[in-house]
Protein backbone atom coordinates (compact mmCIF):
# COMPACT_ATOMS: atom_id res chain seq x y z
CA UNK A 1 0.00 0.00 0.00
CA UNK A 2 1.03 3.63 -0.88
CA UNK A 3 2.47 5.36 2.56
CA UNK A 4 0.60 8.28 4.35
CA UNK A 5 -2.79 6.66 2.85
CA UNK A 6 -4.23 5.71 6.10
CA UNK A 7 -5.71 9.20 7.37
CA UNK A 8 -7.44 9.44 4.04
CA UNK A 9 -8.64 5.70 3.74
CA UNK A 10 -9.87 6.30 7.99
CA UNK A 11 -11.46 9.21 7.29
CA UNK A 12 -13.37 8.19 3.76
CA UNK A 13 -14.46 5.08 6.01
CA UNK A 14 -15.93 7.18 8.17
CA UNK A 15 -17.14 9.37 5.80
CA UNK A 16 -19.31 7.17 3.37
CA UNK A 17 -20.90 5.02 6.31
CA UNK A 18 -23.04 8.19 7.32
CA UNK A 19 -23.21 9.51 3.49
CA UNK A 20 -24.51 7.67 1.50
CA UNK A 21 -24.10 4.74 2.88
CA UNK A 22 -26.37 5.60 6.72
CA UNK A 23 -28.80 7.93 4.33
CA UNK A 24 -29.46 4.81 2.15
CA UNK A 25 -30.72 2.35 5.71
CA UNK A 26 -32.66 5.31 6.54
CA UNK A 27 -34.30 5.27 3.09
CA UNK A 28 -34.58 1.51 3.22
CA UNK A 29 -35.36 1.46 6.70
CA UNK A 30 -38.42 3.81 6.12
CA UNK A 31 -39.73 1.84 2.77
CA UNK A 32 -39.63 -1.11 4.64
CA UNK A 33 -42.25 0.41 7.36
CA UNK A 34 -44.54 0.85 4.47
CA UNK A 35 -45.30 -2.84 4.82
CA UNK A 36 -46.82 -1.90 8.20
CA UNK A 37 -49.61 0.14 5.93
CA UNK A 38 -50.78 -2.99 3.77
CA UNK A 39 -49.53 -5.17 0.98
CA UNK A 40 -50.62 -2.76 -1.76
CA UNK A 41 -48.26 0.29 -0.26
CA UNK A 42 -45.64 -1.49 0.10
CA UNK A 43 -45.50 -2.85 -3.50
CA UNK A 44 -46.39 0.76 -4.62
CA UNK A 45 -43.06 2.04 -2.39
CA UNK A 46 -41.24 -0.95 -3.75
CA UNK A 47 -42.27 -0.36 -7.35
CA UNK A 48 -41.65 3.12 -7.19
CA UNK A 49 -38.23 3.29 -6.08
CA UNK A 50 -37.37 0.38 -8.67
CA UNK A 51 -38.87 2.89 -11.29
CA UNK A 52 -36.35 5.66 -10.82
CA UNK A 53 -34.87 6.12 -13.71
CA UNK A 54 -30.59 5.60 -14.09
CA UNK A 55 -31.44 3.03 -11.35
CA UNK A 56 -28.29 1.09 -12.33
CA UNK A 57 -26.02 4.39 -11.42
CA UNK A 58 -28.00 5.42 -8.54
CA UNK A 59 -27.24 1.69 -6.51
CA UNK A 60 -23.92 1.89 -8.16
CA UNK A 61 -22.70 4.75 -6.84
CA UNK A 62 -25.05 5.55 -3.55
CA UNK A 63 -25.15 1.84 -2.56
CA UNK A 64 -22.78 -1.08 -4.06
CA UNK A 65 -19.39 1.17 -4.02
CA UNK A 66 -19.29 2.69 -0.83
CA UNK A 67 -20.52 -0.15 0.90
CA UNK A 68 -18.25 -2.28 -0.75
CA UNK A 69 -15.58 0.14 0.68
CA UNK A 70 -17.26 0.77 4.30
CA UNK A 71 -17.26 -3.48 4.36
CA UNK A 72 -13.76 -3.81 3.00
CA UNK A 73 -11.87 -1.37 4.85
CA UNK A 74 -14.20 -2.22 7.71
CA UNK A 75 -13.14 -5.63 8.44
CA UNK A 76 -9.28 -4.57 8.42
CA UNK A 77 -9.75 -2.09 11.33
CA UNK A 78 -12.00 -5.02 12.96
CA UNK A 79 -9.13 -7.21 12.68
CA UNK A 80 -6.26 -4.92 13.03
CA UNK A 81 -7.78 -4.29 16.92
CA UNK A 82 -6.91 -6.59 20.06
CA UNK A 83 -10.28 -6.02 22.28
CA UNK A 84 -9.97 -5.88 25.81
CA UNK A 85 -12.95 -5.15 27.28
CA UNK A 86 -12.73 -8.26 30.08
CA UNK A 87 -9.53 -6.29 31.21
CA UNK A 88 -10.69 -2.56 31.13
CA UNK A 89 -14.57 -3.28 31.38
CA UNK A 90 -15.74 0.58 30.32
CA UNK A 91 -18.11 1.75 28.80
CA UNK A 92 -17.38 3.03 25.91
CA UNK A 93 -14.71 -0.04 25.36
CA UNK A 94 -17.78 -1.94 25.21
CA UNK A 95 -18.72 0.24 22.34
CA UNK A 96 -15.51 -0.28 20.58
CA UNK A 97 -16.07 -3.74 20.78
CA UNK A 98 -19.80 -3.98 19.74
CA UNK A 99 -19.27 -1.65 17.01
CA UNK A 100 -16.63 -4.10 15.30
CA UNK A 101 -18.59 -7.32 16.26
CA UNK A 102 -22.05 -5.19 14.42
CA UNK A 103 -19.83 -4.21 11.68
CA UNK A 104 -19.00 -8.03 10.91
CA UNK A 105 -22.72 -9.01 11.87
CA UNK A 106 -24.25 -6.89 10.09
CA UNK A 107 -21.83 -7.56 6.51
CA UNK A 108 -22.71 -11.52 7.14
CA UNK A 109 -26.27 -10.23 7.25
CA UNK A 110 -26.01 -7.68 4.21
CA UNK A 111 -24.29 -10.53 2.11
CA UNK A 112 -26.95 -12.82 2.65
CA UNK A 113 -29.60 -9.78 2.11
CA UNK A 114 -28.54 -8.95 -0.92
CA UNK A 115 -28.23 -12.27 -2.26
CA UNK A 116 -31.54 -13.02 -1.60
CA UNK A 117 -32.78 -9.93 -2.92
CA UNK A 118 -31.28 -7.72 -5.25
CA UNK A 119 -29.44 -10.67 -7.32
CA UNK A 120 -32.78 -12.77 -7.25
CA UNK A 121 -34.39 -9.31 -8.89
CA UNK A 122 -31.70 -9.37 -11.14
CA UNK A 123 -32.29 -12.82 -12.00
CA UNK A 124 -35.83 -12.46 -12.99
CA UNK A 125 -37.32 -12.61 -9.41
CA UNK A 126 -40.14 -10.02 -8.73
CA UNK A 127 -39.43 -7.88 -5.73
CA UNK A 128 -42.75 -7.44 -3.60
CA UNK A 129 -44.50 -8.16 -0.70
CA UNK A 130 -44.78 -11.87 -1.07
CA UNK A 131 -41.21 -12.09 -1.62
CA UNK A 132 -40.30 -10.95 1.53
CA UNK A 133 -43.14 -12.75 3.26
CA UNK A 134 -41.66 -16.22 2.21
CA UNK A 135 -38.20 -15.03 3.43
CA UNK A 136 -39.28 -14.65 6.63
CA UNK A 137 -41.92 -17.68 6.37
CA UNK A 138 -39.43 -19.56 8.82
CA UNK A 139 -38.54 -18.90 12.63
CA UNK A 140 -34.90 -19.73 11.78
CA UNK A 141 -35.53 -16.52 9.02
CA UNK A 142 -37.14 -14.41 11.41
CA UNK A 143 -34.88 -14.70 14.16
CA UNK A 144 -31.79 -13.95 11.93
CA UNK A 145 -33.24 -10.52 10.11
CA UNK A 146 -33.91 -9.48 13.91
CA UNK A 147 -30.55 -9.93 14.57
CA UNK A 148 -29.61 -8.33 11.12
CA UNK A 149 -31.82 -5.43 11.55
CA UNK A 150 -30.21 -4.80 14.90
CA UNK A 151 -26.47 -5.57 14.41
CA UNK A 152 -26.87 -2.80 11.51
CA UNK A 153 -29.19 0.33 13.64
CA UNK A 154 -26.97 -0.12 16.10
CA UNK A 155 -23.77 0.03 13.78
CA UNK A 156 -25.13 2.67 12.42
CA UNK A 157 -26.23 5.04 15.68
CA UNK A 158 -22.76 3.70 17.35
CA UNK A 159 -20.92 5.35 13.91
CA UNK A 160 -22.87 8.61 14.02
CA UNK A 161 -21.19 8.89 17.78
CA UNK A 162 -17.50 8.02 15.98
CA UNK A 163 -18.37 9.71 13.01
CA UNK A 164 -18.43 13.13 15.24
CA UNK A 165 -15.46 12.59 17.74
CA UNK A 166 -13.03 11.64 13.98
CA UNK A 167 -14.29 14.60 12.31
CA UNK A 168 -13.80 17.05 15.44
CA UNK A 169 -17.31 17.38 15.87
CA UNK A 170 -17.85 16.92 19.63
CA UNK A 171 -14.47 17.48 21.53
CA UNK A 172 -15.03 18.01 24.78
CA UNK A 173 -16.26 15.00 27.36
CA UNK A 174 -19.51 16.83 27.65
CA UNK A 175 -20.72 17.13 24.53
CA UNK A 176 -19.45 13.41 23.57
CA UNK A 177 -21.49 12.17 26.58
CA UNK A 178 -24.80 13.98 24.95
CA UNK A 179 -24.03 12.46 21.86
CA UNK A 180 -23.55 9.03 23.51
CA UNK A 181 -27.39 9.33 24.60
CA UNK A 182 -28.59 11.25 21.16
CA UNK A 183 -27.29 7.79 19.63
CA UNK A 184 -28.79 5.18 22.12
CA UNK A 185 -31.99 7.26 21.05
CA UNK A 186 -31.44 6.73 17.38
CA UNK A 187 -30.87 3.00 17.76
CA UNK A 188 -34.02 2.36 20.17
CA UNK A 189 -35.75 4.47 17.59
CA UNK A 190 -34.76 3.04 14.21
CA UNK A 191 -34.64 -0.54 15.66
CA UNK A 192 -38.45 0.12 16.38
CA UNK A 193 -38.90 0.99 12.74
CA UNK A 194 -36.79 -1.66 11.78
CA UNK A 195 -37.93 -4.87 13.42
CA UNK A 196 -42.14 -3.52 13.20
CA UNK A 197 -41.47 -3.66 9.42
CA UNK A 198 -39.75 -7.31 9.45
CA UNK A 199 -43.07 -8.38 11.99
CA UNK A 200 -45.53 -6.78 8.98
CA UNK A 201 -44.47 -9.52 6.59
CA UNK A 202 -44.86 -12.40 8.85
CA UNK B 1 4.01 -15.07 69.40
CA UNK B 2 1.09 -14.27 66.73
CA UNK B 3 2.15 -15.65 63.14
CA UNK B 4 3.10 -13.01 61.04
CA UNK B 5 0.49 -12.10 58.21
CA UNK B 6 1.62 -13.16 54.74
CA UNK B 7 1.49 -11.57 51.21
CA UNK B 8 1.55 -14.30 48.38
CA UNK B 9 2.89 -12.27 45.13
CA UNK B 10 2.90 -13.72 41.63
CA UNK B 11 5.31 -12.66 39.28
CA UNK B 12 5.70 -13.38 35.36
CA UNK B 13 9.26 -13.64 34.76
CA UNK B 14 11.05 -13.76 31.68
CA UNK B 15 14.89 -14.92 31.72
CA UNK B 16 15.67 -13.09 27.84
CA UNK B 17 13.47 -10.55 25.57
CA UNK B 18 12.82 -13.63 23.31
CA UNK B 19 12.51 -16.70 25.84
CA UNK B 20 9.16 -17.89 27.68
CA UNK B 21 7.07 -16.24 30.54
CA UNK B 22 6.71 -18.58 33.59
CA UNK B 23 5.00 -17.48 36.91
CA UNK B 24 6.93 -17.36 40.42
CA UNK B 25 5.37 -17.11 43.39
CA UNK B 26 6.89 -15.61 46.50
CA UNK B 27 5.44 -15.15 50.07
CA UNK B 28 6.64 -12.15 52.03
CA UNK B 29 5.83 -10.87 56.32
CA UNK B 30 3.58 -8.23 55.78
CA UNK B 31 4.81 -4.74 56.90
CA UNK B 32 2.76 -1.83 57.18
CA UNK B 33 2.44 1.09 54.48
CA UNK B 34 4.22 -1.73 52.03
CA UNK B 35 4.03 -0.68 47.67
CA UNK B 36 4.87 -3.06 45.31
CA UNK B 37 8.89 -1.64 45.08
CA UNK B 38 9.26 -2.22 48.67
CA UNK B 39 7.84 -5.40 48.10
CA UNK B 40 9.56 -6.22 45.36
CA UNK B 41 13.17 -4.86 47.08
CA UNK B 42 11.71 -7.35 50.07
CA UNK B 43 12.13 -10.13 47.38
CA UNK B 44 15.49 -9.22 45.58
CA UNK B 45 17.50 -9.61 49.48
CA UNK B 46 15.87 -13.19 49.50
CA UNK B 47 14.79 -14.31 46.17
CA UNK B 48 13.16 -18.08 47.66
CA UNK B 49 10.10 -19.12 45.66
CA UNK B 50 7.27 -20.46 48.23
CA UNK B 51 8.67 -24.37 47.44
CA UNK B 52 11.98 -22.73 48.75
CA UNK B 53 13.65 -22.94 45.45
CA UNK B 54 16.65 -19.99 45.16
CA UNK B 55 15.91 -18.15 42.22
CA UNK B 56 17.74 -14.84 40.38
CA UNK B 57 16.40 -11.29 42.17
CA UNK B 58 13.57 -9.93 39.55
CA UNK B 59 14.31 -7.22 37.18
CA UNK B 60 12.43 -4.01 37.20
CA UNK B 61 12.33 -0.13 36.82
CA UNK B 62 12.11 2.60 38.95
CA UNK B 63 13.81 5.74 39.49
CA UNK B 64 11.56 8.64 41.30
CA UNK B 65 9.21 6.35 43.38
CA UNK B 66 7.12 9.39 43.50
CA UNK B 67 4.89 8.85 40.21
CA UNK B 68 6.07 11.62 38.01
CA UNK B 69 8.72 9.47 35.74
CA UNK B 70 6.92 6.76 34.87
CA UNK B 71 9.25 4.29 34.89
CA UNK B 72 7.91 1.34 36.91
CA UNK B 73 4.85 1.25 35.32
CA UNK B 74 3.80 -2.72 35.28
CA UNK B 75 0.46 -4.62 34.92
CA UNK B 76 -0.51 -5.14 38.45
CA UNK B 77 -3.71 -7.49 39.38
CA UNK B 78 -4.21 -6.42 35.90
CA UNK B 79 -4.12 -3.38 35.22
CA UNK B 80 -1.06 -0.81 34.64
CA UNK B 81 0.09 1.46 36.74
CA UNK B 82 2.95 2.86 38.69
CA UNK B 83 4.67 0.16 41.00
CA UNK B 84 5.51 2.80 43.22
CA UNK B 85 1.94 4.21 44.20
CA UNK B 86 0.59 0.40 44.09
CA UNK B 87 -0.13 0.32 47.82
CA UNK B 88 0.20 -3.47 49.53
CA UNK B 89 -2.60 -2.25 51.68
CA UNK B 90 -5.51 -1.38 48.92
CA UNK B 91 -4.25 -4.02 46.71
CA UNK B 92 -6.07 -7.57 46.59
CA UNK B 93 -4.25 -11.03 47.18
CA UNK B 94 -2.22 -12.52 45.70
CA UNK B 95 -0.59 -9.65 44.27
CA UNK B 96 -0.04 -10.55 40.20
CA UNK B 97 2.53 -8.40 38.47
CA UNK B 98 2.90 -8.80 34.67
CA UNK B 99 5.37 -6.75 32.69
CA UNK B 100 3.47 -4.47 29.96
CA UNK B 101 3.37 -7.17 27.10
CA UNK B 102 2.38 -3.79 24.66
CA UNK B 103 6.69 -3.05 24.48
CA UNK B 104 9.48 -5.46 24.04
CA UNK B 105 10.25 -7.21 27.58
CA UNK B 106 14.03 -6.87 28.09
CA UNK B 107 13.65 -8.78 31.71
CA UNK B 108 11.19 -10.20 33.93
CA UNK B 109 9.24 -6.60 34.79
CA UNK B 110 11.48 -4.48 32.63
CA UNK B 111 9.99 -3.27 29.41
CA UNK B 112 11.75 -1.09 26.66
CA UNK B 113 9.66 2.23 26.22
CA UNK B 114 11.56 3.60 23.81
CA UNK B 115 9.02 3.39 20.78
CA UNK B 116 6.95 6.62 23.07
CA UNK B 117 10.56 8.67 22.85
CA UNK B 118 10.72 7.83 19.35
CA UNK B 119 7.16 8.81 18.56
CA UNK B 120 8.17 11.89 20.90
CA UNK B 121 10.95 13.19 18.14
CA UNK B 122 9.06 12.13 15.21
CA UNK B 123 6.13 14.18 16.80
CA UNK B 124 8.96 17.25 17.06
CA UNK B 125 7.66 17.21 20.98
CA UNK B 126 9.31 20.36 21.57
CA UNK B 127 9.33 24.17 21.63
CA UNK B 128 12.18 24.90 18.91
CA UNK B 129 14.51 28.55 20.53
CA UNK B 130 17.30 27.99 19.01
CA UNK B 131 18.59 30.12 15.53
CA UNK B 132 22.04 30.80 14.16
CA UNK B 133 21.33 34.37 16.03
CA UNK B 134 18.96 35.55 19.42
CA UNK B 135 15.81 34.79 18.55
CA UNK B 136 14.69 37.38 21.19
CA UNK B 137 12.02 36.53 23.63
CA UNK B 138 8.96 34.26 22.61
CA UNK B 139 5.33 35.86 23.05
CA UNK B 140 4.09 35.71 26.73
CA UNK B 141 1.18 32.76 27.11
CA UNK B 142 -1.96 34.21 28.98
CA UNK B 143 -2.05 32.70 33.04
CA UNK B 144 -4.85 30.48 32.26
CA UNK B 145 -3.61 28.91 29.01
CA UNK B 146 -0.43 28.24 30.71
CA UNK B 147 -2.89 26.50 34.11
CA UNK B 148 -4.47 24.45 31.34
CA UNK B 149 -0.96 23.56 29.92
CA UNK B 150 0.43 22.38 32.75
CA UNK B 151 -2.31 19.80 32.57
CA UNK B 152 -1.13 18.43 29.20
CA UNK B 153 2.53 18.38 30.40
CA UNK B 154 2.15 16.03 33.36
CA UNK B 155 2.46 13.20 30.89
CA UNK B 156 5.67 11.01 32.30
CA UNK B 157 5.24 9.02 29.33
CA UNK B 158 4.86 6.05 31.28
CA UNK B 159 3.49 4.09 28.63
CA UNK B 160 -0.27 2.68 30.63
CA UNK B 161 -2.58 4.63 28.25
CA UNK B 162 -0.58 2.70 24.94
CA UNK B 163 -0.78 -0.90 27.08
CA UNK B 164 -5.11 0.09 27.44
CA UNK B 165 -5.22 0.95 24.24
CA UNK B 166 -6.81 -1.89 21.98
CA UNK B 167 -5.39 -0.05 18.94
CA UNK B 168 -1.68 0.31 20.01
CA UNK B 169 -0.37 -3.75 19.14
CA UNK B 170 1.69 -5.83 16.90
CA UNK B 171 -0.98 -5.70 13.93
CA UNK B 172 -0.54 -1.89 13.99
CA UNK B 173 1.70 0.91 13.85
CA UNK B 174 -0.37 3.59 16.12
CA UNK B 175 1.80 5.81 18.09
CA UNK B 176 -0.75 6.01 20.68
CA UNK B 177 -2.65 8.50 22.59
CA UNK B 178 0.63 9.58 24.79
CA UNK B 179 2.56 11.52 21.65
CA UNK B 180 -0.81 12.72 20.11
CA UNK B 181 -1.83 15.00 23.48
CA UNK B 182 1.73 15.79 23.43
CA UNK B 183 1.11 17.39 19.92
CA UNK B 184 -1.70 19.33 21.31
CA UNK B 185 0.22 20.98 23.77
CA UNK B 186 3.30 22.01 21.92
CA UNK B 187 0.78 23.51 18.81
CA UNK B 188 -0.66 25.29 21.84
CA UNK B 189 1.59 27.20 22.95
CA UNK B 190 2.16 30.29 21.74
CA UNK B 191 5.69 30.03 20.23
CA UNK B 192 5.17 25.76 19.59
CA UNK B 193 2.46 27.09 17.49
CA UNK B 194 4.69 28.09 14.57
CA UNK B 195 5.39 24.33 13.74
CA UNK B 196 1.66 23.19 14.47
CA UNK B 197 1.07 22.15 10.19
CA UNK B 198 4.28 20.14 9.94
CA UNK B 199 3.44 18.33 13.36
CA UNK B 200 -0.32 18.10 12.32
CA UNK B 201 0.89 16.41 8.90
CA UNK B 202 3.19 14.11 11.15
CA UNK B 203 -0.14 12.79 12.88
CA UNK B 204 -2.02 12.62 9.73
CA UNK B 205 0.45 10.08 8.53
CA UNK B 206 0.67 6.21 8.32
CA UNK B 207 0.35 5.10 12.55
CA UNK B 208 -0.88 8.40 13.28
CA UNK B 209 -4.06 10.11 14.40
CA UNK B 210 -6.25 8.44 12.38
CA UNK B 211 -6.02 5.04 14.18
CA UNK B 212 -7.55 5.74 16.63
CA UNK B 213 -10.95 3.82 18.00
CA UNK B 214 -12.07 5.96 20.70
CA UNK B 215 -12.46 2.86 23.05
CA UNK B 216 -11.14 5.44 25.70
CA UNK B 217 -9.73 3.18 27.57
CA UNK B 218 -6.64 5.47 27.69
CA UNK B 219 -8.56 8.53 29.15
CA UNK B 220 -9.82 5.75 32.14
CA UNK B 221 -6.79 4.65 33.34
CA UNK B 222 -4.25 7.43 32.90
CA UNK B 223 -2.31 7.87 36.19
CA UNK B 224 -1.86 11.57 35.42
CA UNK B 225 -5.81 11.96 34.69
CA UNK B 226 -4.22 13.73 31.16
CA UNK B 227 -7.56 14.40 29.26
CA UNK B 228 -6.40 12.39 26.67
CA UNK B 229 -9.38 11.73 24.66
CA UNK B 230 -9.99 15.25 24.40
CA UNK B 231 -6.26 16.09 23.02
CA UNK B 232 -7.45 13.31 20.63
CA UNK B 233 -10.69 15.09 19.37
CA UNK B 234 -9.47 18.41 19.33
CA UNK B 235 -6.53 17.25 16.92
CA UNK B 236 -9.21 15.68 14.94
CA UNK B 237 -10.77 18.47 14.34
CA UNK B 238 -7.44 20.65 13.40
CA UNK B 239 -6.22 17.80 11.28
CA UNK B 240 -9.67 18.10 9.88
CA UNK B 241 -9.29 21.57 8.67
CA UNK B 242 -5.29 20.89 8.01
CA UNK B 243 -6.36 18.15 5.59
CA UNK B 244 -8.81 21.00 3.54
CA UNK B 245 -5.79 23.56 3.58
CA UNK B 246 -3.65 21.00 2.23
CA UNK B 247 -5.60 19.99 -0.14
CA UNK B 248 -7.61 23.44 -1.72
CA UNK B 249 -4.54 25.36 -0.45
CA UNK B 250 -4.04 27.97 2.32
CA UNK B 251 -1.83 31.15 2.51
CA UNK B 252 -1.13 29.45 5.90
CA UNK B 253 1.04 26.95 5.86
Amino acid sequence: MAKNREFGNRRLHSLLGVIPVGLFLLEHLITNYMATKGEEAFNSAAHLLESLPFRIFLEVFIIFLPLIYHAVYGIYIAFTAKNNAGRYGFFRNWMFVLQRVTGIVTLIFVVWHVWSTRIQAALGAEVNFDMMADILSSPFMIAFYVVGILSTTFHFANGLWSFAVSWGLTVSPKSQQISTYVTLVVFVLLSYVGVRAIFAFV
Amino acid sequence: MAETKKIRFEVVRQDTPDSAPYTEKFDLDYRPNMNVISALMEIRRNPVTIEGKKTAPIAWDMNCLEEVCGACSMVINGKPRQSCTALIDQLEQPVRLEPMRTFPVVRDLQVDRSRMFDTLKKVKAWIPIDGTYNLGPGPRMPEKKRQWAYELSKCMTCGVCLEACPNVNSNSDFIGPQALSQVRLFNNHPTGAMNKAERLNTIMGDGGLANCGNSQNCVQSCPKGIPLTTSIASLNRDTSIQMFRNFFGSDQV
